[in-house]
This record gives C-alpha cells, sequence and structure tokens, in this order.
C-alpha cells in the first residue's frame, strides 16, 4: 500500500495538449473516483498513472517513489479494463495467476493465493471454468481477482462497470467497496457517471477538458460546488440555474424577488443562481420562479414538476400525492441556505 | 427442445412450398453458374485420376473412364525410389517453410498491428506493394542471390524466398486488429515483456488466422514449381512437382506417370485442408485475396 501523488502532470498528443498541468495528492488506502464528461482526460490520467502512456511533462509518485521512467511492471500498481482484458483461451484460474507469471513466488504459495483471492470474490467453484461460460458480472470479478492477486499498492480501475446492466452495476458497485474496505488499497477509479462517482468514493475528482474543476469528498461537491460545471455535473436531475444581479449585497432575481444573502460583490454584478430540484418546490417563501408546470414525472413518494421560467425550463419537486396540475401557474420556491451563487462571467462559486 | 420440435414444421413447410415457386431468371442463372463453376473446379481432379488409371496409349484419348483401368502406373511410381526422394523434399521443405511463416509473419504482423512507432505505415505499404510483383520477375534476382551465396541445389536455396510472405504478414496482421489493445495492456502490466504478450496473449487468440496461414503456405509450397525447378540441378534435390515433371524424356512426356504422381501428391493437401477447410474459409474472408 502507499500514496500516490500526481505534480503537474501534463499530457500532449502531437500538438494537443490533453492534460494541462493537474495535481493532486491521494491518501494511502483512499478511494479516489475521477469524474467527468468524456474526453476530460480522467482516463488519459488513469493511463499515465499505469505506465501506458509517457508524460509530457510532470511527475508522478507512488509511495515515495517518483515513477515516470518505470515500466507499468515495476510500479506495483494493477488496472481493470473496461472490457475486463481476461483471457479467453485460459481458464478462470489461469486469468487469476496471471498477474503472478513473473513473481518469484513458489508454485504452491502462487495456487494458495488464486484459492485465497477466489475465495474473497466467491469464485472458487468456478476456477475451471474459461470466461466464455461466465456471466457480465463474474467476469468482472475475474479481472478484479486478476488485479487482486498481486496485492499492488495502487489498484487501477478504467470504467469498470459500464459494460454491465443496471442492476449488476449496483451489485458490483457495492461489492468493489466491501472489498476496499477489506483490503485497503489505494485505489484510483475512473468513470463518467457521478452515481457511480458518489456512492463509493473517499473523495471525488471532477474533471473537465484536461483540468481538475474539483476534488472533494462527495458531500463537498454536492453541498459546495466550486462552479457551475460541477454544480451542474453532479447530482441527478441536475441543479436550476437562474439569473440575477447583485445589488447592495442583496441578490435581484429575474422573477423580482429580492433576497437579502449579504453577498461580498459589486453592485450590478451578474450572477448565476443554482438550485438543485430536491430544494426546489412549490409553497410559500420567497419567489424563486414563477411559471407555469409543462410536464410532470411522478415517481411514487414524489413528483417532478417542470416549469416554464425565464426561456428555460425549471425543475423542482413536489409533493407525491397532490402534485399541481400541467398548465397551473406555480410558484416555487427555496430554503435560502440551499442556494448557490456562481458569478456568471466565471461561473465560479461566489457563496 | 424448442429447436427439435420446430424443425419438423420449417422442413415440412419447405418441402410443401419448393414446388410451388418456380426459379426466377436470377436464381436459375446463379445455379447455372456455381454448376459451371464446380464443373470447372472437378474436372481437372476427374481427368488426373482417369490418367493415372490409362495405358500410354490411350493417354490421348478424353474419354473420362479408360478402357482398360489399371493400377500399373501406381505400383511403378511407388516402386521407383525417386518419388519418394521428392516426396521427402517437398515434405521438409512445406514443413519447415510453414513454421517460418506461422513466426515470422505473425511477428511483423503483430508488430505493424499494435506497435506505434515513425515510418510504420511505409513498412508496411512497402511490404503490401511487393504482392504486386509476380514471382516470373523475382527469379532472375533469387538465383543470382542463390549463386552468390552459394546456395543453389541446396533446400536453403529453394526455401529462403518464402521463408516470410507479404501475404502472410498482411492476413495477420488484420487478424491481429481484432485482438483488443486492452489485453495486450493487461499483460504488460502484469508484467510479461513484449515477446512473452506477443506468444501467450496474442498467438492464441488469433489461432483461426494461424491455421488459414499454414494452409495457404503449405500448399503454396507443396505445389510450387518455377523456383524449386531453377534452383535444382540435381534429380535428389527435386522437389515432388519438379520431379514429376521430369517424368519421361524430351520427346515424350509420361502423363500417365505424372498424373500417377500428381494423384499421390494430393493426398496430403487434401488432409490438411479437409481438417482445416473451416479456417481456410475465414482466412479468405478476413484477408480478402489470397496470395
Amino acid at each position: 500500500m502507499a500514496d500516490l501523488e500526481i505534480r503537474n502532470l501534463v499530457k500532449r498528443y502531437d500538438k494537443t495538449e490533453v492534460l494541462h498541468g493537474i495535481s493532486l495528492d491521494v491518501e494511502d488506502g483512499e478511494f479516489v473516483v475521477f469524474v467527468g464528461p468524456s474526453g476530460c482526460g480522467k482516463s488519459t490520467t488513469l493511463r499515465l498513472i499505469a505506465g501506458l502512456e509517457d508524460a509530457t511533462s510532470g511527475e508522478i509518485v507512488i509511495g515515495g517513489r517518483v515513477v515516470n521512467n518505470l515500466e507499468p511492471k515495476d510500479r506495483d500498481i494493477a488496472m481493470v479494463f473496461q472490457n475486463y482484458a481476461i483471457y479467453p483461451h485460459m481458464t478462470v484460474r489461469k486469468n487469476i495467476g496471471f498477474g503472478l507469471r513473473t513473481s518469484k513466488m513458489s508454485k504452491t504459495d502462487k495456487e494458495a493465493r488464486i484459492d485465497e483471492v477466489a475465495g474473497i470474490l466467491g469464485m472458487t467453484d468456478l476456477l475451471a471454468r474459461k470466461p466464455s461460460q461466465l456471466s457480465g458480472g463474474q467476469r468482472q470479478r475475474v479481472a478484479i481477482g486478476r488485479a487482486m492477486v498481486r496485492d499492488p499498492a495502487v489498484f487501477l480501475f478504467d470504467e469498470p462497470l459500464s459494460n454491465l446492466d443496471a442492476q449488476l452495476r449496483t451489485q458490483m458497485r457495492l461489492e468493489i467497496k466491501k472489498l476496499h474496505q477489506r483490503v485497503g488499497n489505494t485505489i484510483i477509479f475512473v468513470t463518467h457517471d457521478q452515481v457511480e462517482a458518489m456512492t463509493m468514493a473517499d473523495r471525488i475528482v471532477i474533471m473537465k477538458d484536461g483540468h481538475i474543476q474539483q476534488v472533494g469528498t462527495p458531500a463537498e461537491v454536492y453541498h459546495k460546488p466550486a462552479n457551475t460545471f460541477v454544480a451542474r455535473f453532479i447530482g441527478a436531475p441536475s441543479m436550476n440555474m437562474l439569473s440575477g444581479t447583485v445589488a447592495d449585497g442583496a441578490l435581484r432575481l429575474g422573477s423580482g424577488e429580492v433576497l437579502e444573502l449579504g453577498l461580498d460583490a459589486a453592485d450590478g454584478q451578474p450572477v448565476t443562481v443554482g438550485v438543485r430540484p430536491e430544494d426546489l418546490h412549490p409553497g410559500a417563501g420567497p419567489a424563486l420562479v414563477r411559471g407555469p408546470v409543462t410536464v410532470r414525472e411522478p415517481l411514487g413518494h414524489e413528483t417532478l414538476i417542470y416549469v416554464g421560467a425565464e426561456g428555460q425550463e425549471v425543475i423542482a419537486k413536489a409533493d407525491g400525492r397532490t402534485p399541481p396540475e400541467v398548465g397551473e401557474e406555480v410558484t416555487l420556491t427555496a430554503a435560502l441556505d440551499t442556494l448557490h451563487i456562481f458569478d456568471a462571467a466565471t461561473g465560479n462559486a461566489l457563496r | 427442445m424448442t429447436a427439435t420440435e420446430i424443425r419438423p414444421t420449417t422442413d415440412a413447410l419447405l418441402k410443401t412450398q419448393a414446388p410451388k415457386k418456380p426459379m426466377n431468371t436470377g436464381q436459375f442463372i446463379r445455379w447455372l453458374l456455381l454448376f459451371l463453376g464446380g464443373i470447372a473446379m472437378v474436372m481437372p481432379i476427374a481427368y488426373m485420376i482417369s490418367t493415372s488409371l490409362k495405358w500410354p496409349h490411350e493417354v490421348y484419348n478424353l474419354k473420362l473412364i479408360p478402357d482398360e483401368p489399371h493400377l500399373e502406373n501406381y505400383t511403378y511410381v511407388l516402386e521407383d525410389g525417386r518419388f519418394y526422394w521428392w516426396f521427402v523434399n517437398s515434405m521438409i521443405i512445406a514443413v519447415i517453410t510453414t513454421v517460418c511463416n506461422v513466426i515470422f509473419d505473425s511477428l511483423v504482423g503483430y508488430t505493424l498491428c499494435k506497435f506505434r512507432f515513425p515510418g510504420r505505415y511505409i513498412v508496411f505499404i512497402a511490404i503490401l506493394s511487393t504482392l504486386m510483383i509476380p514471382t516470373e520477375m523475382l527469379v532472375i534476382p533469387w538465383y543470382l542471390m542463390s549463386q552468390q551465396f552459394g546456395w543453389l541445389d541446396t533446400y536453403w536455396g529453394i526455401m529462403f524466398p518464402g521463408l516470410m510472405t507479404a501475404f502472410g504478414t498482411f492476413l495477420m496482421k488484420q487478424f491481429f486488429e481484432t485482438v483488443p489493445d486492452d489485453f495486450i495492456e493487461a499483460a504488460r502490466i502484469d508484467g510479461l515483456n513484449e515477446l512473452q504478450i506477443w506468444w501467450t496473449v496474442a498467438m492464441p487468440l488469433v489461432k483461426p488466422a494461424l491455421a488459414a496461414l499454414a494452409i495457404f503456405v503449405f500448399l503454396g509450397n507443396w505445389t510450387a514449381f518455377i523456383w524449386p525447378l531453377i534452383v535444382t540441378n540435381s534429380v535428389e534435390m527435386y522437389t515432388l512437382p519438379v520431379g514429376l515433371s521430369s517424368f519421361g524424356d524430351e520427346a515424350d512426356v509420361a502423363w500417365e506417370l505424372i498424373m500417377t504422381g500428381a494423384a499421390i501428391s494430393t493426398i496430403p493437401t487434401l488432409i490438411v485442408f479437409l481438417i482445416f477447410q473451416r479456417y481456410i474459409i475465414q482466412g479468405v474472408v478476413m484477408a480478402g485475396l489470397k496470395g
């Protein structure tokens, strides 16, 4: 086990720079999830850590050792790929044992280690099978087993759940989390799914266009998003964005409502006000949004309502039993401490 | 269960429908072309076997069924010691060349497919462009090289031009494209060196291509004629096709003996083909051409 440090990491393909000097500290035993839309550089970062690609500049430090010039096998890492990368011509036993091929362990020790890992993953009965005789979830487990068998300092997961169906994904998510609690190795997990990131991570790294947007615990990135990108990316449905201006430390909204928030910003500065659908609901209080209901989405215990206002559709949560009718004019409100205020020009959080 | 229940119904359906539906013109032409193609394929083999059963005076009679079929030609060829020499020569050459092709073509194909290096595309095009040069144009340079190296009339001389082929390299490169990069990267992380990855991960995954390549190369070398004819001088170094063509003398070619030898020499290729025919079709489909 070891900590991982990334210092000013840059990756360039010919003239295109895809990572613009990112830095990050990962503590020993931490479960860190890289999340972001496709093309944000999260997989590239992972491949650089694995040594599958060379960094243009910057340093990668694993366990106090700069590994930039080390081969993947010498970095004390193991990786689980999106397509599992388990070999169809080998049995489960051989696949799991593949990571030990170059190890100096005795044959009996290797066999014992394979059995131990298979036991942890509940695959003891499947060791003689070929991958073609396994289900998707079982194949995923073999891939994890192959990574585990070497007991690496750092586990790297490259979107390992994206090929599984929704139910299996939830199940494997739980299993990987339990596995982490059990073995305690450092894990770097890449995904584009913010739910996976929220549910599994100790800390989330949100990336966009080769930059880190925010690093924080799931609660931090949810409740204190650093900018509008993070605010909209984390949470489903996405955070509503309303426009407003600052007037004497107060916030003047498009709906005409003025909220005394004590903002530390210049008079007349345009701002973006973020409010999560789960915080926004019809009722009495400061009127953040006024408009007609355009669509209702009943979810049983609650109903999502889409309200047309300010040339966009604002999503809010209404009561599951007596939601407003489609076409009905509603006034949406929220507690003031749930509002997120961003600079309209830069998108960075002001509050 | 379901399949066995359904099948009789489908068969019955086909039986009842078939006579009702007259063959349209397009279908008829397709069947006719296939039929003619089939005849064109079978006739030479039929004539080969027919001629091998004829007496010399009957050879130029084009009747397919000999008047007095006999096996004397087989007895003669099999009792002639030279035939065994040629058979062994052909076998040694075909086997060694096949093994070399399987190894070298796949090594080069794998490298061109899975590694990114400057000039990769140029190398690939250069290799591919040699496919356009006919053997007839190459025999003179080959001969001069053999002469310089002292390889005339040796196994090495017969084999060296074919130890690696552009076709095989192309075929293998195309097949290695189907091996996911993840497999190779996973093995790299697991600590295997590049040669080990090629051998333990990539090669087992392209077995059909290897089988197809092996068949192509084996058949090609087993039936090769021009180059072995040019590079060999002594009767003991002849390969089967060259040896067979030497039956008879300049004035009178002993076709019945040549056809007998040819009939016997098709047996190994037939065996190889019957075992691997599934792969050969896959190989042709995949590569889109035959070298």
